[in-house]
């Protein structure tokens, strides 16, 4: 086992809490997954969820009062929790990258758009010249699809669109070659057209770079697209994690089946309405006992208000924290056993 | 951008003319005359003065006749503190003098007040930042005279030692007779620059461009100074343009204080005295100054900030 090289991304039982004036916010409870070369992985669930949290502290990027307080993550078997602050700063932007929701804000409106490619570029490599920065600087543009490109290196960020932004945040991203980029809501903040098209793009990049990225988004429809696993979160937790298709045809948990229901599909029948998840999110300040999404939950029952579900292997690679699911591996040990 | 500064320039004629005229009007509004002093001249004497300098015509009449020198390049002549002395020659001669002192004020204002800004921002909420923001509402709440006051008290008072500074104004003592007058004149601009920095940089800290320059992985002093100060400076730079003509045209107070012979000083001691062709002068002087000063700072917002379109009228 041991002998076994490295996944590229090991998350352990990560817990991230808040230390608000109002009291600690567990905004992501002890979490787990890994990640390997080269594989895509949607983690999906509401605002508040705990997605992007957990995303941050990867890139040690939580923002005050935030702080991990337990687990590890391991990059390439390197503990990232354990970084000293340059080897923090040099980790980020060279072997991970990231990008955010909303392109319109992400680039800085003073600079040119060529300036901040090459500052990408030039923060992680000392040594080179400014003539081979800029050069590759064009070439990643030009990979993202941006045409006229001497003159776009010269132009502002108020002078791209909004899909020509998130674009130049790509090229940004991956000027370095990270082995992993961390995409929060890429598509969120377009126009469905362009969210296609930069889905195309980054589906596309991943296929030539061999990168593995973790696509964070609330839209299940993008996951089926680009993912090749899923990882549900709700309240800080991943309530199910397995492949895409397993997620889609077998979900395991009632918030998985939730959303699923709450989302428009092509082949439905006109009459079919959308099933909204009743309810409201969990008070992060004073989660209930027990399944976070007990109270929302349409199967709850009187063990979900008292404990925590554990984790059961529904399939291969396919698990979900339920009590419905640890009922129904009992009743068929039982039936086993008879 | 010439048709910019050109219209800018035609725009700054058109409200020079109205300053002119509404100092002119509010002016001969205020009761007394120059010829006022503790002997009154006889009514003869007075008479000969008026119509010597055309004061016993009606004041429309001496406004017209005061454009039509303007327009020569004539600001008059003093009636009372430099007798018959060009009003023009006078400015010019007071003008270095007060803005060598404030051109030194201002820039140890900016060179301190914004990295103190800068400073405080990155130390939020820790004793750096509430210690320099107690400092700088001291700064602005406390008028120029009472920091001056102060000053003369610490380095010209009982302590021996301290009298290292002179606080009589003699240029002929090199750097050391500035540093009180342009400490005492800095001083409220310093704490102003500071208390605006710092939060236009707590502001664009929280931008997210400066997220995405930390995921680059950038260093903190580079996304300080290059991300967060560039974009933080806009409102600063709002600020200093008037401040910088009020400054260089001497700050009243300080110059009384340490006698220095500014324009500032000058400037109110012509309106105490009625001596209407200099106060017409100085303000022509200090308008025209200020108007440049706005005009240069829109065109520092296009270097600053370069989603700024000057021809477009600015929005």
């Amino acid at each position: 086992m041991s002998e076994q090289k490295p996944k590229l991304l090991e998350v352990k039982d990560l817990k991230v809490s808040f230390f608000t004036p109002a009291g600690e916010v567990k905004a992501v409870g002890g979490i787990s997954y890994d990640l390997d070369y080269g594989e895509v992985m949607g983690v999906v669930g509401e605002s508040g969820s705990g997605k992007s949290q957990e995303a941050y502290a990867i890139m040690g990027l939580l923002q005050q009062p935030g702080k991990v307080i337990g687990g590890s993550i391991t990059f390439e078997g390197e503990d990232v929790l354990h970084f000293s602050k340059e080897q923090m700063t040099s980790f980020r932007g060279s072997r991970v990258a990231m990008i955010f929701q909303n392109p319109m804000t992400c680039l800085n409106p003073v600079y040119t758009i060529g300036n901040q490619l090459v500052e990408a570029l030039r923060a992680h490599d000392k040594s080179i010249s400014a003539e081979d920065a800029r050069k590759r600087a064009m070439e990643m543009m030009e990979m993202v699809g941006i045409n006229n490109v001497e003159k776009r290196m010269k132009q502002y960020p108020h002078e791209f669109s909004g899909g020509m932004r998130q674009r130049v945040m790509i090229a940004m991203g991956l000027i370095c070659h990270p082995q992993l980029l961390i995409a929060d809501e890429p598509t969120t903040a377009l126009d469905v057209t362009i969210q296609a098209q930069i889905l195309e793009l980054m589906k596309d990049l991943q296929k030539k770079t061999g990168m593995g990225i973790i696509f964070i988004t609330h839209n299940l429809g993008v996951v089926a697209d680009i993912c090749d696993k899923v990882s549900v979160m709700y309240a800080g937790r991943i309530v199910e994690q397995g492949p895409v298709d397993d997620i889609f045809y077998h979900a395991a948990h009632p918030y998985t089946l939730g959303l699923l229901r709450s989302m428009p599909r092509v082949d439905a029948e006109s009459y079919e309405r959308l099933i909204p998840i009743e309810g409201t999110p969990v008070d992060m300040l004073n989660p209930p006992e027990g399944c976070p999404f007990a109270p929302r939950c349409e199967h709850c029952m009187k063990i979900c208000l008292k404990k925590m579900p554990p984790y059961v292997e529904v399939g291969e690679k396919h698990r979900s924290a339920c009590w419905l699911r640890v009922q129904e591996r009992l009743n068929r040990e039982e039936s086993a056993d008879e | 951008m010439g048709k910019y500064v050109i219209k800018r320039l035609c725009m700054a004629l058109v409200t020079i003319f109205f300053v002119t005229c509404l100092t002119f009007l509010l002016m001969n509004a205020v009761p007394g005359s120059p010829w006022l002093s503790e002997k009154t001249p006889s009514e003869a004497t007075l008479a000969a003065l008026n119509a010597k300098y055309g004061l016993d015509q009606p004041v429309p009449v001496q406004l017209l006749k005061y454009l039509q020198n303007l327009l020569h390049g004539d600001f008059g002549v003093s009636l009372k503190m430099q007798k018959n002395r060009d009003v023009l020659s006078i400015i010019l001669e007071m003008f270095p003098v007060s803005a060598k002192v404030g051109a030194i004020a201002l820039c140890w204002a900016v060179l301190v007040g914004v990295p103190l800004g800068c400073l405080a921002a990155f130390k939020r909420g820790r004793l750096t930042d509430s210690f320099l923001r107690v400092v700088c509402t001291l700064g602005i709440s406390m008028p120029s005279f009472v920091v001056a006051s102060i000053l003369l008290v610490v380095f010209a008072g009982g302590i021996q030692a301290l009298k290292i500074f002179p606080t009589l104004f003699d240029p002929s003592q090199g750097w050391k007779t500035y540093v009180l007058p342009c400490f005492a004149l800095g001083f409220y601009p310093m704490c102003y620059t500071a208390r605006q920095t710092r939060s236009a940089m707590l502001d664009s800290l929280n931008q997210e461009y400066i997220k995405t320059a930390r995921a680059k992985g950038l260093k903190n002093g580079r996304i300080i100074f290059k991300h967060a100060l560039r974009n933080a400076l806009i409102p600063v730079i709002t600020y200093l343009g008037p401040q910088v003509a009020f400054t260089l045209c001497g700050g009243f107070v300080v110059e009384s204080v340490f006698s220095i012979p500014g324009l500032g000083r000058y400037f109110v001691q012509s309106i105490q005295n009625r001596d209407y062709p200099v106060i017409m002068g100085t303000t022509i002087f200090l308008a025209s100054f200020i108007i440049l000063m706005n005009m240069a700072v829109d065109i520092l917002y296009k270097i600053a900030d370069p989603r700024i379109n000057l021809t477009k009228g600015g929005e």
